[in-house]
C-alpha cells in the first residue's frame, strides 16, 4: 500500500460543504480514498472469532473477494435485522429527509463529503431497503429513492460506515430521534456477515478474546506494567503504592480500558487509579484488578451486538469467580455505552453481586442497583463530596484545564455533572468549551467506534477538527492548555488531533489530576506532575 | 438524480391527481366514484395501512435501551438530573414525548454551521441562531391540524361549538386588525395564508440549503406540493370560485354518516379537492408521512434511561460462545505462576 501523507492543516481546512449542485448521489459512487479508510481486517482476527469469510483483501483492489452469494447473505441479514431491531426498521421508515442532522456531523463539518451528512450515510443503506423491502421501492425505483444492492454499493456502505464514529450526536437534533449510530452499528454488523471489518477493530477484538485486553498484553506484562507505575509513583511521591491482581475474596473487581496501562497518557491515568486504591485501603476499600477481564472497551461492539456480547461477558464472569460483591469501571467511553444500555441485557442479571455500597462513606449506588457496575468519577465524587479525599488542588495550578465530554458518556449515560465536579474539586483552573460544542451536544474525537488508526489519519484531523476547534476558541480565550476527558479513546486520539490543530494543549484523564491533588501520607514534598512537570511554583527549583 | 427532476416528477405527479378527477368528474361526470368510493377506499386505506404498518413496527422487539440521554442522569441527591432529557421512569418520559410531539424540542435544539476559513487557513467553525425550520413544521402542522378541525363545519349537522369557537378565533382578521382589514375577502383564515406560508417555505428551503437540495428525494416534494394543490384549491372555492356549499355540505355529512348521497350542481373544483385529500391520506402509510406515527414507537425518545438500575430484557438474547477463565489460565499459567498471579491450577 502506498505511503499515506496526511494534508497539512492550511491545506485541509479548504472544506466546500456545498454538495454538487447537478449530480445526484445515487449516480455517484464511492471513491475509496487512502488517509480515509481503515487497512481491511486480516484473515487471523476473525478466525479467532470465527466470524465469517476471512481473507486477505484490500479496499483499493476491485475483487473484494465476496462470497459468491453475497447478495444473498446481506439480504437475509438485513431482513433478521429488521425483525430484531424495532429501532432498524423504524429508521429506514421515517425519516423525512428534513436536513437538521446534516451540518451536527463532525466528519460531515471536516470533510465536506455530502455522503458524510448523517442522513445520506443511512440513506445508502435505506435506498436498498426500499428497493427489497418496500412496495413503492420495488415499482417506482429511483424516483422512490430505491436502488439495487451491488457490489459499487456494498463497497460505498463500507466506506461511509468505517468513517461514522457512532457518536450519536446527530440523533440529539433528529425530531423522530432517529440514531444513526445504530444503523451504523447494523450496517457493521451486514458487512461483518461478508468478513468485511476493518483490522483496527478486528485485531483489538481478536486480542480482546484470547488474552482479556485489545491491545494483546498477557498476563505477566500486565503486571510488569503495574509495577512499572508503582516505581514511577514512588519516584514522584516518595510513596510505594500496594495493589492486587486476580484476588479472590476481595470486594471489589476493577476494570479499566487496557489503553490506560499500555501508553501515555493515559497511563498516568492508570498511576492516578493506583495512588487512589493505595489512599483509600486505610480507610477500607478492598479491590482487585484483573488479567482476565483487563479491558473495559469493546471493540466487539464496533463489530456486531454478538461479537460485544461475548467480549463483555468476561467481567460478570470474572466478578463471579473472584467473588466480589460489585465491579468499579474506569475512565472509558464506549465501555459505559456498553456497561449503561446493553451490560445487564446481555450478561446479566447479576444476582451474584449485591448492590453497590461505597466502603468508605456508605454511600449507596442506587441507580446502579442492577449492573451492579459503578463509574470510578461516580465513586470519587462521592468521596470527594464526603470529605473523603485530603486534597492539594493548587498543585494543579500550572493547568487550565476544560473538559471533553466523550459521546458515548454523554449521550449514551448522560454522565455530566460528575466529572466536572471531582475536575473542580481537584484544580483551580477549570474552562467550560462553547455550550455547542460540549455536554449532550459534545463533540466527537473524530477516532472513536474503532476509527483511531494511523493510515486514516486524514479522516480523523477532519473528523477532530469541529472539537479541535473549540479547544483552540478555549485556548485562545483562558489559556487553556490541558484537555480532560474520561475517556481511552480519547487520551489516544485526542493528542494527535491536539498536535495537528491546537499543539500547545496536551491531554489528560481526571484521576491524573486527582492523584496530583490527592495528599498521600507519608508522602515527600512533590515538585512535579507525575509526567515529571514541574508543579506551579516549583519551576526553579526543578532546574537545580 | 438531481433535484430538477425530482420536482418535475413530483409536480407532474400532481398534476396528474388534478386532472383524473377534473376528467372524470368534469367531462365523464363519475360523481359517484369520485364523490363516494374514491373517498371510502382512500380512508380505509388510510386506517388500515396506518394499522398495519404500526403492528409491524411492533412485532420487532426493542432488544436494548438505548434512549439518547440528552440531560444529565440520575445519581446523586446533590446533583440536579434532567428528568425530561434524561429519564429515569415512565413520567419523564412522557412528559419528553410531549415536549417531542406537540413542541418539536428536538428540532428546536437545531443550529446552521458557518464554517469560516481565515487568510492563512486556520478554520473556524461557529453554529448560527436558526429556528425557521422548527417555527415553519410548526406552524405548518398545527395550521394543519386547525383546519382539519374547521372542516367538521361539512361533517356534522349541527356545527360543533368547538368548530364555530375556532372558525371565530382563527378567522379574527376579518374583522379588520389594523393594518389588515381582511384584504376585503369573506372570512380570510388565518390557518390558511399561514399552511401555503409554511408549505411554500419548506418547499424553498429543501431547494436553498444545498444539503438537503442533495438529499431531497421526489417522495419529499410530492407531498408538499400535494398539499399546496390542496390548500390552493380550498382557498380557490372559498374565496374565488364558488361552490354550493349546502350541496356539499350533504355530501360530506353524507359519506360521514355512512348514507352517501350525491347531490347535484358541486363544482368540478370540490372534486379536485376531495381527490388530493383522498391521495394524500391514502399515500400516508407507505411514505415518510408515518413519522408522525413512528416518532411515539423511536426508542431512542421513548425509554427511559434505567438500564443500570433495572434490567432490560432482550427476547431473543442467545447464548453465545466466550472465552472462559478456564481457557484463558490455560494458556497463560506457566507465565502468571511465574509472575506471582494467582492460579485456580497450578499445573
Amino acid at each position: 500500500m502506498a505511503k499515506v501523507t496526511t494534508p497539512k492543516p492550511k491545506e485541509l481546512s479548504n472544506i466546500e460543504h456545498s454538495p454538487p449542485l447537478m449530480k445526484g448521489w445515487m449516480n455517484t459512487p464511492a471513491e475509496i480514498r487512502p488517509g480515509i479508510y481503515c487497512y481491511a481486517s486480516k484473515p487471523k482476527n476473525l478466525e479467532v472469532l470465527g466470524m465469517p469469510y476471512p481473507k486477505e483483501w484490500n479496499p483499493e483492489d476491485d475483487d473484494w473477494k465476496l462470497p459468491e452469494n453475497w447478495k444473498e447473505i446481506i439480504e437475509k441479514g438485513f431482513k433478521d435485522r429488521l425483525d430484531r431491531f424495532r429501532s432498524f426498521k423504524l429508521f429506514m421508515d421515517i425519516c423525512v429527509r428534513c436536513g437538521a442532522c446534516a451540518d451536527k456531523c463532525h466528519f460531515f463539518i471536516g470533510s465536506g463529503d455530502p455522503k458524510n451528512m448523517p442522513v445520506l450515510r443511512a440513506e445508502l443503506i435505506r435506498s436498498v431497503y426500499r428497493k427489497k423491502f418496500t412496495k413503492g421501492g420495488k415499482i417506482f425505483g429511483k424516483f422512490a429513492g430505491a436502488r439495487e444492492l451491488t457490489e459499487d454499493v456494498l463497497k460505498e456502505w463500507w466506506y461511509y460506515l468505517y468513517q461514522c464514529t457512532e457518536c450519536r450526536r446527530c440523533s440529539v437534533f433528529c425530531p423522530y430521534g432517529i440514531d444513526t449510530a445504530e444503523v451504523t452499528i447494523i450496517g457493521r454488523e451486514l458487512t461483518n456477515l461478508l468478513g468485511l471489518n476493518i483490522d483496527w477493530i478486528a485485531a483489538p477484538a481478536a486480542n480482546c478474546f484470547r488474552t482479556g485486553n485489545h491491545l494483546g498484553i498477557q498476563p505477566h506484562a500486565y503486571k510488569d506494567m503495574l509495577d512499572f507505575f508503582v516505581d514511577e509513583i514512588e519516584d514522584v511521591t516518595g510513596v510505594r503504592v500496594d495493589y492486587s491482581l486476580n484476588r479472590k475474596g476481595a470486594e471489589i473487581l476493577f476494570v479499566t480500558p487496557s489503553g490506560d496501562v499500555f501508553a501515555d497518557p493515559g497511563t498516568y491515568t492508570a498511576m492516578g487509579y493506583l495512588m487512589l486504591f493505595h489512599y483509600l485501603q486505610s480507610q477500607g476499600l478492598d479491590i482487585t484488578w484483573s488479567t482476565y477481564a483487563s479491558e473495559g472497551g469493546n471493540f466487539g461492539y464496533f463489530t456486531s451486538h454478538e461479537t460485544a456480547k461475548r467480549l463483555n461477558a468476561k467481567m460478570y464472569a470474572e466478578a463471579k469467580r473472584l467473588g466480589v460483591k460489585y465491579i468499579i469501571g474506569g475512565e472509558c467511553g464506549h465501555m459505559w455505552r456498553v456497561l449503561n444500555q446493553y451490560m445487564d441485557t446481555f450478561n446479566g442479571p447479576a444476582d451474584f453481586l449485591e448492590e453497590p455500597v461505597s466502603p468508605i462513606t456508605g454511600t449507596k449506588f442506587e441507580n446502579a442497583k442492577s449492573t451492579k457496575m459503578i463509574h470510578l468519577v461516580e465513586f470519587t465524587a462521592d468521596l470527594i463530596k464526603h470529605n473523603k479525599l485530603k486534597l492539594d488542588p493548587s498543585r494543579n495550578d500550572h493547568l487550565k484545564v476544560t473538559l471533553h465530554d466523550s459521546c458515548n458518556t454523554a449521550r449514551g449515560m448522560g454522565f455530566l455533572e460528575e466529572p466536572r465536579y471531582v475536575i473542580n474539586s481537584v484544580c483551580n483552573n477549570f474552562y467550560e468549551m462553547p455550550p455547542n460544542t460540549i455536554r449532550e451536544q459534545t463533540f466527537c474525537c473524530g477516532s472513536g467506534a474503532g476509527l483511531n488508526a494511523g493510515e486514516d489519519m486524514e479522516l480523523r484531523m477532519r473528523g477532530g477538527l469541529p472539537r479541535a476547534n473549540a479547544v483552540r476558541h478555549v485556548n485562545e480565550k483562558y489559556g487553556v492548555n490541558m484537555l480532560a476527558c474520561i475517556c481511552a479513546i480519547d487520551r489516544a486520539a485526542l493528542p494527535t488531533l491536539m498536535d495537528y490543530w491546537v499543539p500547545e494543549v496536551q491531554v489528560t484523564g481526571v484521576h491524573e489530576m486527582v492523584a496530583n491533588a490527592l495528599v498521600l501520607e507519608g508522602e515527600k514534598e512533590r515538585t512535579t506532575d507525575l509526567r515529571g512537570n514541574p508543579l506551579a511554583g516549583m519551576e526553579e527549583e526543578e532546574d537545580v | 438524480m438531481n433535484f430538477i427532476l425530482s420536482i418535475i416528477v413530483s409536480s407532474l405527479a400532481v398534476v396528474i391527481l388534478v386532472l383524473i378527477p377534473w376528467i372524470g368528474v368534469g367531462a365523464l361526470d363519475l360523481k359517484v366514484i369520485f364523490g363516494v368510493l374514491v373517498p371510502y377506499a382512500a380512508m380505509a386505506t388510510f386506517f388500515v395501512g396506518i394499522v398495519v404498518r404500526v403492528i409491524d413496527w411492533g412485532r420487532s422487539p426493542v432488544p436494548f435501551r438505548i434512549p439518547t440521554t440528552a440531560g444529565q442522569q440520575w445519581s446523586f441527591p446533590w446533583i440536579k438530573s434532567s428528568p425530561i432529557d434524561n429519564p429515569k421512569g415512565t413520567l419523564g418520559v412522557v412528559v419528553r414525548m410531549i415536549f417531542e410531539v406537540l413542541l418539536f424540542r428536538s428540532l428546536f435544539r437545531n443550529t446552521r454551521l458557518e464554517y469560516r476559513r481565515a487568510s492563512d487557513g486556520t478554520p473556524s467553525v461557529n453554529y448560527e441562531w436558526e429556528k425557521w425550520l422548527w417555527l415553519a413544521a410548526l406552524v405548518f402542522h398545527y395550521s394543519f391540524f386547525v383546519i382539519f378541525l374547521r372542516h367538521f363545519r361539512f361533517f356534522m349537522e349541527p356545527v360543533p361549538g368547538f368548530v364555530k369557537l375556532l372558525e371565530s378565533l382563527d378567522g379574527f382578521m376579518q374583522m379588520g386588525v389594523l393594518p389588515l382589514n381582511g384584504f376585503g375577502l369573506p372570512g380570510v383564515y388565518l390557518t390558511d395564508m399561514l399552511l401555503m406560508l409554511a408549505v411554500t417555505y419548506l418547499f424553498l428551503r429543501r431547494l436553498y440549503v444545498s444539503q438537503t437540495r442533495y438529499i431531497s428525494l421526489p417522495a419529499d416534494y410530492f407531498p408538499l406540493f400535494l398539499i399546496l394543490g390542496l390548500g390552493f384549491t380550498g382557498i380557490l372555492m372559498r374565496y374565488f370560485i364558488r361552490v354550493d356549499i349546502t350541496a356539499v355540505k350533504q355530501l360530506a355529512v353524507g359519506l360521514f354518516k355512512f348514507n352517501p348521497t350525491v347531490p347535484d350542481g358541486i363544482g368540478v373544483i370540490f372534486y379536485i379537492h376531495l381527490f388530493l385529500i383522498s391521495a394524500l391520506i391514502a399515500y400516508f402509510p407507505f411514505s415518510k408521512l408515518m413519522h408522525f406515527a413512528g416518532i411515539f414507537l423511536s426508542p431512542t425518545r421513548n425509554l427511559s434511561n434505567n438500564s443500570r438500575f433495572k434490567r432490560h430484557i432482550n427476547p431473543w438474547n442467545y447464548p453465545v460462545k466466550v472465552h472462559t477463565y478456564e481457557e484463558y489460565e490455560d494458556d497463560f499459567r506457566e507465565a502468571m505462576v511465574e509472575a506471582g498471579i494467582p492460579v485456580e491450577k497450578e499445573s
